[in-house]
């Protein structure tokens, strides 16, 4: 990411000479008048006096301007003999969202500027910078850097193979950063019928993945638990067009239930590949072919999610540093069980085909997949004071993998513009080499304050 | 729940064999309960074609403590039905601007809700049965925002009385399954079937919440040739008395039989908010 951050100077730079040259403005206009804070502790008997109120200084702008300023800091409850620092989590980070509507566009740009103590560096993280437009009626078009979700799960992605960022997840960023930006064009399309998403990326967007530098893995090579000292620095795809992505979803509402087909054509979004020769991790090809549906059912929401993953760099399964072709099935149920309080759960399967295969090749003290992963996930959710107050579990369990992963968080709106939250990543396994029993050493609670404008 | 739908059909079909257009003798005290409910629902969350209005909400604390919400809220009727479809946008406070909540509302079952979170492109489906669920963390509840199911309760008409100047009917509404209140006691303006101040008891039989209209409108249509009008209540409380909470509701820029289309309410919008209604 530092790579953008001379990018990121001049926006910033942009930013601060848009505001300046606004706040000459309407100084000239009005007196200095004071902003108008989101903590107002006077009732007003009537609304005449708020009318009279000075326009608060972000609305006299030409374009939208807010954001939020967010500190916050986590650390490790236990030694990680892989990661020098306690501390997982330790930032500042300045969010200015700028928006812009023309007649034929709108623009929309989303930055970050953070300071982050863990790796000791300023850094710029531009979330989006994109132009929306509607050609004709039955057409939208989003062009540029922007973040995008589709499919049913909760946490769990089978057909929304758009980059996520498991670092943030992991560490109490808030939930936005689990997914990072796509550079991208979206081209949709309206019916009557049906309806189609096609995005299209030029160059291929990874996962910001676990690599050791901040968390610690398991590293297959050394058959053993691993951070700093083997951080993944895995083969680069960046051939422009030729290591692009393609991905599609076609659907449709029928009577208040959505309907999709998707279709993913790029690669592992982490480097899940190894090429022995050059010893570092790669990016298999894949593709995906999937469904999904969600709607009512019984007294809440139920989705089913299922999809084929390709993996087209070892269709047979024989190649042991390439991931096999899997199935992937989700099946949830949410439902507001009382006032204020929703429960939501989910059965996860991937099915490993070939296992055959796999078992054959693998080399030698290798640690072996189990043919079928099932996760269960369980999400409770409790409003308080006016839902000023959120509680918040979320709970990972894999009785294959007998390891689990639970997300507890307390959320509070102490006033419109300020709010706290506290919470804690839970990592629990019995086996170093499993998908969440690997990061177990970096089991972590952590601290936030934002402010929002 | 199926039981409702039953007596709700029957009730029905039993006021359209009783009461024909202007007949004004006097009706046994629920059959007129009920039309008068049907009357005020119709009058209160049903009015024109479509509907557009931008909504803030002061929800206030015993101690004068403000929270602001801010809304932009559509409205559309469906012609061959009673369903009803709805757009919010938010706008106010900064931790939920941009989000967009789109509601398919069906007379006798339960909704489709949608919500869409921008900053990470999500569309959400939300498993709200509890209709007395708070709104936005209002005094108002879901249904207080969109209406309740008439054949969920049983009306009555008390009597009559004057609020101020306006003549009233005073309802008694009582639901058939237990919730958080049981008795709900309307006083209905007589012209425009507008509840002007209702009382809600809770279980003890106190009164526990109160919900007033504070101002009402006349609010011509947009595209009508007649130019209909629509006595529309632009600004609402709700009192919760036990906790000394309240919410004050402002509507501004009501209008109206604007022409919206049933497309609007589709993800694509919830998307991408149409500008031309959210501006």
């Amino acid at each position: 990411m530092t790579r953008f951050a001379s990018g990121g100077i001049v926006i910033l730079g942009m930013f601060l000479l848009l505001l300046i040259e606004n706040t000459r403005a309407v100084n000239a206009q009005v007196e200095a008048g004071k902003e108008q804070g989101g903590y107002e502790t006077q009732v007003d008997p009537s609304s005449d006096e708020t009318s009279k109120k000075r326009k608060p200084f972000l609305e006299t702008l030409p374009f939208e301007l807010h954001g939020f300023l967010d500190a916050r800091g986590g650390l490790r409850t236990q030694d990680d003999p892989h990661e020098s620092k306690t501390a997982t989590l330790g930032e500042t980070r300045l969010q200015l969202h700028l928006s812009k509507a023309l007649d034929w566009a709108k623009f929309r740009i989303k930055s970050d500027f953070l300071y982050d103590g863990v790796v000791e560096g300023a850094d710029v993280d531009l979330r989006e910078a994109n132009a929306f437009l509607t050609p004709f009626d039955f057409m939208d078009l989003k062009v540029g850097r922007q973040v995008l979700t589709w499919g049913t799960g909760d946490y769990i992605f089978i057909n929304d193979l758009f980059p996520k960022d498991y670092n943030s997840f992991f560490i109490g960023r808030d939930d936005e950063y689990l997914k990072a930006p796509s550079d991208s064009l979206k081209a949709s399309f309206y019916t009557k019928v049906l309806n189609l998403d096609f995005v299209y990326t030029p160059l291929f967007n990874p996962d910001r993945f676990i690599d050791g530098e901040r968390l610690s893995y398991f590293n297959p090579q050394l058959g053993r638990l691993a951070g700093q000292d083997a951080v993944i620095s895995p083969l680069k795809r960046d051939e422009w067009f030729e290591d692009s992505e393609i991905a599609l979803r076609l659907y449709r509402d029928l009577k208040g239930y959505g309907l999709a087909l998707y279709g993913y054509n790029g690669f592992w979004k982490s480097p899940m590949g190894f090429d022995p020769q050059m010893g570092k991790a790669t990016f298999p090809r894949l593709s995906v072919y999937g469904f999904s549906a969600r709607g009512k059912a019984w007294k809440g929401i139920g989705n089913i999610e299922g999809g084929y993953y390709d993996s087209r760099d070892d269709r047979s399964g024989k190649d042991p540093f390439v991931p096999n072709s899997q199935f992937r099935f989700l099946a949830g149920y949410e439902q507001e069980l009382a006032k204020d309080f929703t429960v939501g759960v989910q059965y996860y399967l991937e099915l490993m085909s070939d296992y055959g295969a796999y078992k054959r090749t693998l080399p030698p003290g290798s640690q072996v997949a189990d043919e079928y992963r099932h996760v269960i996930t369980l999400r409770l959710t409790k409003l308080l004071m006016y839902q000023n107050l959120r509680l918040s579990l979320f709970t990972f369990y894999s009785p294959s993998d007998q390891d689990g992963y639970v997300r507890p968080n307390i959320h509070y709106r102490i006033t419109d513009r300020w709010s706290a939250d506290a919470g804690a990543n839970i990592f629990m396994g019995k086996k170093d080499h499993t998908f969440f029993g690997q990061f177990k050493d970096n089991t972590n609670v952590y601290f936030g304050l934002r402010w929002n404008f | 729940m199926k039981a409702h739908y039953w007596s709700a059909f029957v009730l029905s079909f039993g006021l359209l064999a009783t009461t024909a257009p202007g007949e004004t003798q006097p009706l046994e005290p629920q059959k007129a309960g009920v039309e008068i409910i049907e009357k005020e629902q119709q009058a209160f969350y049903s009015q024109g074609k479509d509907m557009k209005a931008d909504i803030r909400m002061e929800l206030i604390t015993a101690d004068g403590k403000k929270r602001i919400r801010v809304l932009t809220m559509l409205r559309w009727n469906d012609p061959k039905s009673k369903d009803q479809k709805y757009f919010i946008y938010f706008r106010e406070p900064a931790d939920v601007r941009g989000m967009t909540f789109m509601v398919w509302k069906y007379p006798l079952k339960e909704s489709d809700r949608w919500i869409y979170v921008p900053a990470i492109d999500l569309v959400r489906r939300i498993a709200a049965r509890d209709a007395r669920s708070s709104f936005v963390g209002s005094d108002f509840t879901y249904e207080d925002v969109s209406g309740r199911n008439i054949a969920a309760d049983t009306h009555r008409l008390l009597r009559e009385e004057k609020i101020g100047d306006r003549d009233c009917y005073l309802v008694e509404s009582a639901p058939k399954e237990p919730i958080d209140y049981v008795k709900r006691i309307s006083w209905i303006d007589k012209t425009t079937y507008l509840p002007l101040k209702e009382e809600y008891y809770d279980v003890q039989k106190e009164l526990a919440r109160v919900f007033s209209a504070d101002k009402i409108e006349d609010i011509a249509a947009a595209e009508s040739r007649e130019r209909k009008r629509f006595p529309t209540v632009t600004r609402r409380t709700m009192k919760n008395l036990k906790a000394g909470h309240r919410t004050d509701v402002t509507y501004t820029s009501v209008s109206y039989d604007v022409g919206l289309q049933e497309n609007i309410f589709t993800e694509r919008y919830l998307r991408n908010p149409p500008e031309r209604w959210i501006k």
